[in-house]
């Protein structure tokens, strides 16, 4: 059903099993009280339970807080967390700096727009693994359809010092082996071996960690949106600290024109 | 001081600036494509050719400049019920900053239903189709892209309301409108052609339809279209977030819920 029918039956009401708050009351969460059966959860346990609907073990929590804590960088160079020193820097807000520094996250060529091809690429090249397929043809599939592979490769540098921290701590939790960590690893030492130029990054790590504790793509991206938050805080308190903008002031001199010449203004051409 | 030591440089087509002799950081003249904004342009161009110049590099023809204008204020108030506007007053009621209550109306306003990526989506068919028939037939009626990204698969053909009946009076008047004014071959042939497209996918022609199929007669690439149309549709959130912080939370909607699953009541 779809056309008006379909959105009158939605008309001043929200039917929901995720939850709602009785103000004076109560609030529910997915089904639990969320002040009587959730109130010992710590937030990121809280925040997966509200993604997946599911409970985790501690050692897994464990590892999804260093998947967070290993990205987070109080470094107001990097462009998402410039959007938040900037903020800091011209007197805005802290949230809406933050907020757009978030946003500004899920780009294309890293954070947001590498989360779902990663987690999928790894999922899909497994599933046809299993199947009997070469991984060497998985990969060669991938460099013909998108140029890339999403997790492989990195913008700036082309080591990551993400991944010795956050395999050494999955290892000692007894998460770092599982079938997806495993072809990631696989998948870099193919494109070493072949000289593809792409080294595995953290983005195709944490991907295949998630994938590996059983998070679904969609999951995976919400779990992992905010990975660069805690860092983004800092860089706007720094500047909003200093003289005002004072942050990467750029001078005339900064701009290289690359556009025609000078010329004069008509409005309204005819045509 | 000066920075003429600096290494770092912004790369730009669009936009040069002259320093005054005592401030490298103070600007004396601003150029836009090599026009010469607050010397040359001020006073003289319309907002909308502006908007033109920034996107396209050249100055607008008197024609381009009036459908720009145009497609403007057809999309300048997207209305109360509109999502993004809707999600502009929920920032507004509740007294949240100014910029908050745009960002809510962007974000949502970005989506695929009426938003900046359903004209993103439109216009790329405009693109691969232009203005044959039977490419569209095509397009149309073929499965929809499973490709993977951030944007969720589409559920529908861009450009067309999924919830529609028959095509809205206030479509029918812009596409009419436009197309009368257009210099482009795209909005003249979707007006032709309309009941024909509507015909395949069952679906009436959106407004957002309308405002890919102009933005394609314009020029513009598919990401500026969607930068465009997140940009023209932001006054009327800006509006309706403002009045409702003077209107008041008792008065804006809270709606009612029915949960499912209760623990309260499936323990009695």
């Amino acid at each position: 059903m779809n056309g008006p029918e379909l959105l009158h039956q939605h008309i001043d009401r929200l039917k929901s099993s995720m939850g709602a708050c009785f103000p004076g009351e109560r609030a529910i969460f997915r089904g639990h009280d969320l002040h009587v059966e959730l109130k010992n959860m710590d937030w990121i346990e809280l925040y997966v339970f509200g993604i997946t609907g599911r409970r985790f073990t501690e050692k897994q929590l464990s590892l999804l807080h260093a998947i967070w804590v290993c990205t987070s960088y109080p470094d107001a160079r990097i462009w998402n967390n410039r959007v938040a020193a900037l903020a800091g820097s011209s007197r805005s807000t802290g949230a809406l700096g933050i907020a757009a520094a978030l946003a500004v996250s899920e780009a294309s060529i890293y954070g947001g727009g590498i989360y779902i091809p990663s987690i999928n690429f790894l999922k899909r090249t497994l599933k046809a693994l299993n199947k009997g397929v070469e991984l060497v043809d998985c990969v060669r599939d991938e460099l013909k359809k998108h140029r890339s592979i999403a997790g492989y490769g990195r913008p700036l540098v082309s080591g990551d010092e993400r991944i010795v921290p956050i395999m050494s701590l999955a290892r000692s939790l007894g998460l770092g082996d599982g079938p997806h960590v495993q072809l990631a690893f696989e998948v870099d030492e193919l494109l070493a071996a072949r000289r593809w130029r792409l080294r595995i990054n953290y983005g195709a790590i944490a991907a295949a960690l998630c994938a590996d504790l059983g998070l679904s793509p969609y999951e995976y991206y919400l779990f992992v949106f905010p990975a660069f938050l805690a860092g983004m805080p800092p860089c706007y308190i720094e500047s909003s600290e200093r003289p005002e903008g004072t942050l990467f002031p750029l001078s005339c001199d900064h701009i290289l024109y690359e556009g025609p010449p000078k010329r004069s203004w008509k409005s309204g051409k005819s045509g | 001081m000066n920075s003429q030591n600096s290494i770092e440089q912004v790369h730009t087509r669009i936009w040069l600036e002259e320093p005054e002799p005592d401030n490298v950081f103070a600007t004396k003249a601003a150029y836009c494509y090599g026009y010469d904004v607050y010397g040359g342009m001020l006073g003289q161009a319309r907002w909308v050719e502006m908007l033109y110049v920034l996107f396209r590099g050249e100055a607008p023809t008197s024609a381009q400049t009036e459908l720009l204008e145009t497609v403007a204020v057809a999309l300048a108030n997207p209305g109360p019920r509109d999502p993004s506007v809707h999600a502009a007053m929920c920032g507004g009621v509740g007294g949240s900053t100014a910029a908050s209550c745009l960002i809510a109306a962007l974000a949502v306003g970005a989506g695929q239903v009426a938003g900046g990526h359903e004209v993103f989506l439109a216009m790329e068919s405009w693109n691969s189709c232009g203005t044959d028939i039977d490419a569209w037939q095509r397009l149309l009626t073929a499965p929809a892209d499973d490709m993977t990204s951030i944007w969720p698969k589409s559920e529908h053909p861009p450009g067309f309301d999924p919830n529609g009946i028959s095509t809205p009076t206030i479509v029918k008047q812009t596409l009419a409108c436009l197309a009368g004014i257009s210099i482009g071959t795209r909005l003249p042939w979707l007006a032709k052609n309309r009941s024909n497209l509507e015909a395949m996918v069952n679906r009436p022609l959106a407004l957002s339809g309308v405002a890919a199929a102009t933005f394609s007669d314009l020029g513009f690439t598919s990401g500026q279209g969607e930068m465009l149309h997140l940009l023209l549709r932001l006054p009327g959130a800006a509006a309706h977030a403002l009045e409702q912080w003077q209107i008041g939370h008792k008065k804006f909607p809270f709606f009612g819920i029915e949960l499912e699953n209760d623990p309260a009541r499936e323990a009695r």
